[in-house]
């Protein structure tokens, strides 16, 4: 199901028809979602706004994923380890070169891209589960020398960041970096919207859907291939960077192979190849966690929990409802939470002649 | 130059590679028959082992009888697994295929560390002498037993295929599916089966495994070491998998040894396999035996 335009709402150029917002009540409705959020440290505790922030910097690397696996078609279970990578560049850079956070981060990114382009060399050769198996290998061998260069990451030890500042204002609390997740944020999705509607967003698409007809057309495969593998890393690499100076500290043993399955579920269960299902997916695979962990504590002390043994257990509690999240999803609704979502609009848009 | 330890892990290695080989020979079995890349391979040791550990140490069952059990219990997982969890995901994009595997494999992981726990337990000794000498070099039994077992199975596997009525369409559907259901083979029959062998074959590895080091998560690690071998034996050949699993048993040993003798890096056998992994990819992504996907338009 596509987007429902009404009836006698003609497109008379080709720029009204690939505009961000179809109609100005979809924009206002946009723009006044990032006000609200805007407002969220203002009336939020500060244990709904840390999960906020963690689905801030989750969401931008979710979503360089997806344009990665669901516009290109590509896929890779080594994203934990381009994120982690991410997240120790920034530190680095700023504590060996003095290069000031609100300058390491962008860098950070950079760095993760020339990381992700010399793995996206072989990658631009290969599909399919070829591809799952090369980007696997190069989960454990990226893993593998961030635990063992210690020039550079501290090594098993980990290492600390410095928090973000601006014009000597430092972002040190969670209501202060929340302003700066929420900007990154909205800066990456409006850049992958744009990117979606350009000559090159087009390109990645028609790689994913038949990439025989799309060499044909003159769509160079090896580059639009290599090209999709470096933007992802580059939101790999900015949602890794902005991890470590929320966290002030980064170590190796976050980024392992079950945060790359986690990425993957964030972009099933939202909709491969939907930009706002990336938001939407993170914001299912951060709640999941926690769902779990109130459900644990209603339980605790009844006669369930005894049996169980839920409260020692509540870390494999919540590994296991990732992979039941992901195994339900890809049986009853592949297309994930996007598609969900566009048929409860469509359902009172249409309300009450839905058919 | 430490002779004594080369030969040590000389005889690691073939014993490993040899369960390697049997673990990627399972793998390459689904591969073949229905196309599925089955990323929760690690994890049919896991639960054949645990099974068994449990049927053993709490149910006080002798060993034949614990083991008889796993196997039965494991060709029902896996049956049941393909009919529930992969029979709705034929014709669905390779991606999701792939994930379903992965989402298997998490699950099944933390599920088995809810039951049983993240520690280590040992597996009740079965034989009674401890180590054997073969040519001067002494062994421990358990790796005898664990090198015949995975000997013994590559042989089945062989007799199953070359001669068995199942076995021969079983490969006539990896063949050619349609030409193999137009020959009144039935293609679920075999997807089902395929899973169940391959559930059964792995569970005995696991269990192999178990005896020799205790049960514990680090089993399903055997599941990702099996890409390295089935990449270089080439994906859909079965002795490209066993060739492939041999080969990177050896290759871990060798780097440890490099490792622990020159280079003290630490760690070096654990990742050595994915770095040949890539550089196969790179220049024969098909393998030694694979056949070459030709693509026509």
């Amino acid at each position: 199901m596509t987007t429902l335009i009404p009836a006698g709402d003609f497109k008379t150029s080709y720029a009204a028809d690939t505009t961000i917002f179809p109609t100005a009540t979809s924009r206002n409705f946009a723009i006044a979602g990032v006000v609200l959020l805007a407002l969220c440290p203002l009336v939020l505790d500060k244990y709904w706004l840390s999960i906020m922030i963690q689905i801030g910097f989750l969401s931008i690397a979710a979503l360089g994923l997806n344009i990665l696996v669901g516009f290109t078609g590509q896929i890779s279970i080594g994203h934990a380890a381009f994120f982690g990578f991410g997240g120790f560049a920034s530190p680095w850079l700023s504590n060996h070169f003095g290069i000031p956070v609100a300058l390491s981060i962008p860098l950070a990114g950079v760095m993760t891209t020339a990381v992700g382009l010399i793995f996206g060399i072989p990658a631009a050769r290969l599909k399919g589960l070829y591809l799952a198996i090369a980007t696997l290998a190069a989960q454990y061998i990226i893993e593998d020398f961030l635990g063992r260069a210690e020039w550079f990451t501290g090594g098993v030890a980990g290492t600390i960041a410095e928090p973000f500042s601006l014009f000597g204002f430092v972002f040190d609390t969670d209501e202060r970096y929340f302003y700066v997740v929420l900007a990154w944020m909205v800066a990456m999705y409006v850049l992958a919207t744009n990117l979606m509607r350009t000559r090159d967003g087009r390109a990645l698409v028609a790689v994913r859907d038949h990439y025989l007809s799309a060499e044909m057309m003159g769509i160079n495969l090896t580059k639009y291939r290599t090209m999709s593998f470096g933007i992802s890393s580059f939101y790999a690499g900015i949602g890794g960077a902005l991890y470590a100076h929320y966290l002030q500290f980064v170590s190796v043993e976050g980024v392992t192979i079950l945060l790359s399955i986690q990425f993957l579920g964030m972009i099933i269960i939202g909709g491969l190849g939907s930009i706002m299902g990336s938001l939407m997916g993170t914001v299912f695979m951060v709640l999941l966690p926690e769902l779990m962990g109130a459900v644990t504590d209603a339980l605790a002390g009844g006669a369930i929990d005894r049996a169980l043994n839920l409260k020692d257990s509540l870390s494999y509690l919540r590994e296991m409802a990732i992979g039941l999240a992901i195994i339900l999803f890809l049986i009853f609704e592949p297309d994930g939470l996007a598609h969900r979502w566009k048929q409860v609009k469509a359902y009172w848009k249409l309300y009450p002649f839905s058919h | 130059m430490n002779t004594e330890l080369l030969g040590q892990l000389l005889i690691n290695g073939i014993v490993v590679g040899a369960l390697y080989g049997v673990v990627a020979m399972s793998f390459v079995l689904i591969y073949k028959a229905s196309q599925v890349v089955n990323f929760a391979q690690g994890e049919f040791l896991l639960i054949g082992a645990w099974t068994c550990w449990w049927l053993l140490t709490k149910w006080q069952l002798p060993f034949i009888w614990g083991f008889g059990f796993t196997l039965v219990f494991m060709t029902l997982f896996g049956l049941l697994l393909q009919v529930v969890v992969l029979r709705p995901m034929i014709g669905e994009p390779i991606i999701s295929v792939i994930m379903v595997t992965i989402g298997l494999s998490i699950f099944f992981q933390a599920l088995m560390k809810w039951m049983f726990g993240v520690f280590a337990q040992p597996f009740p000794p079965i034989f009674e002498t401890g180590q054997v000498d073969v040519l001067g070099l002494r062994i421990q039994t358990v790796y005898v037993m664990s090198l015949g077992i995975s000997v013994v199975i590559m042989a089945v596997f062989a007799w199953f295929f070359k001669f068995s009525r199942m076995g021969l369409a079983m490969r006539a559907t990896a063949f050619n599916q349609q030409v193999a259901q137009s020959l009144g083979i039935s293609v679920r029959t075999v997807f089902a089966l395929s899973w169940a062998i391959s559930a059964v074959v792995s569970s005995v590895a696991g269990v192999v495994v178990a005896v020799v080091n205790g049960v514990s998560s680090a089993l399903s690690f055997y599941g990702i070491k099996v890409f390295p071998a089935v990449i270089l034996g080439g994906l859909d050949s079965v002795v490209g998998a066993v060739l492939g699993g041999l080969i990177v048993g050896l290759l871990e040993n060798f780097a440890h040894f490099l490792d622990a003798e020159y280079l003290n890096w630490g760690n070096m056998y654990q990742v050595a396999p994915f770095y040949v992994l890539i550089v196969i990819l790179m220049i024969k992504p098909y393998g030694l035996f694979g056949t070459k996907d030709i693509e026509r338009v």
